[in-house]
């Protein structure tokens, strides 16, 4: 039984500026105004940190970034960067640091300007030899591998994808932070230009500038301050492998893992669930996703995602902020979904909030399927 | 790293030493069991590789065509190796989008003539 459960809260949680940051801007930059407005959620000081958690693909030692930019010296840190499901890690870690004694107030931040500067510059490609030869454009290959295979082995349909980006889209109309935001069919994401078979540019996620930023603290001290806390009620991570070579089978995910830790400690199952915000890094992934969590069984994503049930007054509300396929992404997308996690916990989404929303999911994923992390989250009712 | 080490300890040089000569070779367990992505140590028990000959006969198991901007389309696949191993490589003598999962391939090298460096593509193969 976990001793954790219930007990740490994210008090604060903002985005920083998202799209496309003004010439000049570092990554920095990005992670310093989304913590400052973090903080300011939850009217909590700089003084009061005393942690500090930061990745982000440019900055390999992104916690000495933000703590020289914020000007403060906190006792612990950690720069675990597993992709873009590091910050699932980073409330894992620092909920595990509390409880130990070692901090009592955690900052967790993301700043990108891949869009900016260019994701080639952004992000170091590893040369794998066993890959590299061929010259397969990452990460999009993979990802269109592993739809090649669940197509294959399951019979998913171009247009089962598609649904995924358009379910996406329904939800970035509602989202006034959203990049964008015009009406898209089923029909338009195939027709558009293919980037790599069966994925079109618009089964693949934007290319934004941006950040965000949460605080992590003690339920307690949660409970006496601004916002109403979201509970840290299951977490779960888990390693697969580094390239797509070496991932066993391409349509099983660590997210099988890495979720079922998550729901085992939070006590839940996928069917005690209001809304799921899944790394949607390509409209194949949160098919992966719903399958290896346990909303619907392995092969069975394709139907799932169909008829809207993702949508907008569907049955399971999924990236309700438009996810990374039309609101935002910058590169390591994860902390994103915790923030629309929170804002739907508290109730404040505006006319995207899903109704009598108690319990959420966030769940990251890194590099090419690579690590998969999986947050339980819940309103102070739920402990 | 011991010093004047004659032999080539880097999975790489190995098996590019091997494609050099035209041979598709992989490392394995002492059962035989292959280990790939290749490694100098079997993944999980640690016990030192070794390197065997693969047939160069497989099977399609995942297979995109990327659509660069700049250059027509170009297969990318994950090749299941009669051996038990996955290895990704390209398909080529069909279209880059009209390569199917299940196809029976075989290993060619490119440039063919042996001597500098090659790497082993596969080509639909029947049987």
């Amino acid at each position: 039984m976990s001793t954790l459960r219930g007990r740490f809260a994210i008090a604060g949680a903002a985005e920083s500026d998202l799209g496309a940051a003004q010439p000049g801007t570092r990554p920095v930059d990005l992670m310093a105004q989304a913590s400052l407005r973090a903080l300011e959620d939850c009217g909590l000081a700089l003084a009061d940190v005393d942690a500090v958690f930061a990745a982000t693909t440019q900055l390999p030692m992104a916690p000495l970034n933000l703590a020289q930019e914020l000007g403060i010296r906190p006792r612990y840190s950690d720069g675990t960067n597993v992709g873009g499901s590091s910050f699932m890690f980073h409330v894992d870690h620092a909920r595990a640091a509390i409880a130990a004694g070692l901090c009592e107030v955690a900052l967790i931040a993301y700043g990108s300007t891949q869009r900016l500067v260019g994701r080639s510059s952004a992000s170091v490609q590893e040369l794998d030899p066993w890959e590299a030869p061929y010259r397969p454009l990452m990460p999009v290959t993979a990802y269109a591998l592993a739809a090649s295979r669940h197509m294959h082995e399951f019979g998913t349909t171009r247009r089962q994808l598609a649904e995924v980006a358009v379910s996406a889209r329904a939800w970035a109309q509602r989202n006034p932070a959203a990049w964008s935001r015009e009406p898209l069919s089923v029909e338009d994401v195939l027709a558009s230009r293919m980037v790599a078979d069966p994925l079109t540019v618009r089964d693949c996620c934007l290319v934004t500038d941006g950040g965000a930023a949460i605080v992590v603290t003690s339920a307690e001290r949660a409970a006496s301050l601004r916002r109403p806390p979201v509970l840290v009620l299951g977490a779960g991570g888990a390693l697969g492998h580094r390239h797509i070579t070496g991932m066993r089978e391409l349509t099983r995910t660590a997210a099988a893992e890495s979720g079922a830790r998550a729901f085992a400690e939070a006590g839940l199952g996928p069917a005690d669930v209001d809304c799921v915000q899944l790394y949607d890094a390509f409209t194949i992934t949160p098919i992966l996703f719903l399958e290896d969590l346990g909303f619907c069984a392995k092969g069975d994503g394709g139907a799932f995602v169909s008829d809207g049930r993702t949508a907008p007054g569907g049955a399971l509300p999924m990236n309700t902020n438009g996810g990374g396929l039309s609101y935002c992404h910058p590169g390591m997308y994860g902390l994103l979904g915790i923030v629309e996690a929170v804002r739907q916990l508290r109730g404040e989404a505006g006319t995207r909030q899903v109704p009598g929303c108690r319990v959420a999911v966030a769940h990251g994923n890194g590099g090419v399927l690579s690590s998969q992390a999986t947050l339980v989250l819940g309103t102070a009712e739920t402990a | 790293m011991t010093q004047g080490h004659a032999e080539p300890r880097s999975p790489a040089a190995i098996f590019a030493a091997h494609c050099r000569e035209g041979r598709l070779a992989y490392p394995a367990a002492p059962d035989g069991t292959p280990v790939w992505p290749p490694a100098l140590a079997v993944p999980g028990t640690g016990e030192p590789v070794r390197w065997l000959l693969s047939a160069g006969r497989g099977t399609v198991y995942a297979t995109t065509a990327l659509h660069a901007r700049d250059e027509g389309p170009r297969n990318i696949a994950l090749i299941d190796l009669d051996e038990g191993y996955r290895m990704m490589a390209r398909v080529e003598g069909v279209p880059a989008d009209a390569v199917a999962i299940g196809t029976r391939v075989a290993v060619r090298f490119e440039p063919p003539d042996a001597g500098g460096e090659r790497l082993p593509v596969f080509v639909p193969a029947g049987g």
